[in-house]
Parts: C-alpha cells; sequence; structure tokens
C-alpha cells in the first residue's frame, strides 16, 4: 500500500511538473527539435533542471543508503553497451516523438484532454511495447519444439 | 524559462521520490511496458504511477491552456504512436528514463541514447516541416 501510495504522489509530481514546464505541449517540444524553423531551449531547461536535482538527490541523499545497490548507476545485467538495439530503439523513437510531440509522459498527461486520437496514441504506443515484447519472447523461444 | 525550472525540478524530485521510496527508475516508457506487461507486484505501482500522470493532465487540461488536446490527424499519431513505443523498449528507455534518471547518473549509453533520439526527432522535424510542409503550425 504505501508503495502505491508513493508511486501515485511520484506520478502526480511528475505529471505536475511536465504540465508547469509547458512540455505537455507538444508544439513546445517540437519547437526545441525544429533547429531550422523557430527554435526553443525550453526543452533543454527543463531536463537540466531536473538532472540537477536528481543528480543532487543520488549524489548527497542516497549515497550513505545501505539499502542502495553498490552502484546506483548499474543498467540492467547484459544490456551494459552501447548496442544497436539501444541506437537502433532511439532513433525509432526520435522518429514518433519529432512526428507527434510526445514522449511516453506528456503521452498519459495529454490523456487528460480525453481527446480520441490521444488515446488512439497510447493505445499504439501500447501495443509497440507488446509488440517488442513478443518479438524478443520469440528470438529466445526456438520455434522448433 | 522560469516554469521550465520550477517543472523541471518538479520531474528531478519525482524521480528522486521513486527512487528512495519505491527504488525504481522513473522512466515512463518502462512504467507504462511494466503497467502493462510487468510482474504483479511493480505492475499495481506502474499504475500507481501512470494514474499520478493522467489526474495531473485532468486536472491541468480542465484549468489551463497548458494541455491542449492534438493538433495531428489520428494516422499520424498512431504511427508516431507505435514508434515511440517500440523504440523505447527496443532502446531500452526515453526521455525521462535515459534523459533524465540516465544522464543524472552519468550513464555513457544515456547519452548515446538521448543523442541518437533528439538527432533522429530533429530530422523527422525537418523532414515533416521545412521539407513535407505537413501540419506546420500557424
Amino acid at each position: 500500500m504505501r508503495a502505491l501510495l508513493s508511486a501515485l504522489l511520484a506520478g502526480l509530481i511528475f505529471g505536475v511538473g511536465l504540465c508547469i514546464s509547458g512540455m505537455s505541449d507538444p508544439e513546445k517540444v517540437l519547437a526545441f527539435l525544429d533547429f531550422s524553423g523557430n527554435w526553443s531551449p525550453r526543452l533543454m531547461g527543463v531536463m537540466l533542471s531536473a538532472i540537477l536535482v536528481h543528480a543532487a538527490w543520488l549524489r548527497w541523499l542516497v549515497r550513505d543508503d545501505e539499502s542502495a545497490p553498490t552502484s546506483i548507476g548499474a543498467p540492467p545485467a547484459g544490456r551494459r553497451r552501447i548496442d544497436a538495439a539501444l541506437l537502433g530503439g532511439s532513433a525509432l523513437f526520435g522518429a514518433g516523438w519529432g512526428l507527434a510531440g510526445y514522449c511516453p509522459g506528456p503521452s498519459v498527461v495529454a490523456l487528460g484532454t480525453f481527446a480520441p486520437s490521444m488515446i488512439v496514441f497510447v493505445l499504439a504506443a501500447l501495443a509497440g511495447m507488446a509488440l517488442h515484447r513478443g518479438l524478443v519472447r520469440s528470438s529466445q523461444t526456438p520455434t522448433s519444439k | 524559462m522560469l516554469p521550465a525550472i520550477l517543472g523541471g525540478a518538479l520531474i528531478g524530485l519525482s524521480a528522486s521520490l521513486f527512487w528512495s521510496l519505491n527504488r525504481r527508475i522513473a522512466g515512463i516508457s518502462g512504467i507504462l511496458s511494466s503497467a502493462l506487461l510487468g510482474r504483479a507486484q511493480e505492475r499495481w505501482s506502474s499504475l500507481a504511477f501512470a494514474l499520478g500522470l493522467l489526474i495531473a493532465g485532468v486536472v491541468f487540461a480542465s484549468f489551463t491552456e497548458l494541455v491542449p488536446a492534438p493538433r495531428l490527424p489520428v494516422l499520424p499519431l498512431a504511427a508516431a504512436g507505435l514508434l515511440v513505443g517500440f523504440g523505447t523498449r527496443l532502446g531500452g528507455g526515453c526521455t525521462s528514463g535515459h534523459g533524465v534518471c540516465g544522464l543524472s547518473r552519468f550513464s555513457l549509453r544515456s547519452l548515446a541514447a538521448v543523442l541518437t533520439f533528439i538527432g533522429s526527432g530533429a530530422l523527422t522535424v525537418f523532414v515533416v516541416r521545412h521539407l513535407l510542409k505537413l501540419w506546420v503550425p500557424s
């Protein structure tokens, strides 16, 4: 129950942060990606501010916490290298992001408009995630029985 | 720039609380994927996190202009959603997971991911807005 409440609180704060910063408006996101148009540094300011707070928290507040893993920066086992999946996946994500101006966080926030096309976007994103899971599963399990 | 700094700080605070209280990375693509496909104990807190995002969206969409309805037609939105969902899982993170959490941990993998998705996003905007001249804001 406590884990649910803290997750709800974290999600709420995250959502309020996205709204206040303007990142819930895809135009402001696309303005950052539009280097040959009316470029806006806003997204960079939001990210730098978030990184500053989070990096400071990790550095000074959880450093001596014994329940923390020895290396807080450790990525999931088996995925430690900069590989084709990391770069290819990020390139595909960037294409979708640049097309619509929504990354996963703002897309959930924008569901709050109850616009049918936003519901379609989020369902499509979930389908993309399920598709990836399906492909990973089928590549791990040999097809022959 | 003040709203950007303030909003960003809240995002950083959220990532910090989620790490300290739940021992989880506040990467939204990972959270959504876990809400849909994850193990039971993580699944419920992922759903709670997503619910928090949604509540913020409902409130701000009702009382402010900060959360506009999408401008794109439904077909390109669906294509974009598919790319975002599949790409973030293949790449292991999105703007929050690699961008905020990964860079806060000085992860080189995350830096490579961030530079790649910003580059690919900028290329897409260039092609869509300046070459094809589609959905250009007035």
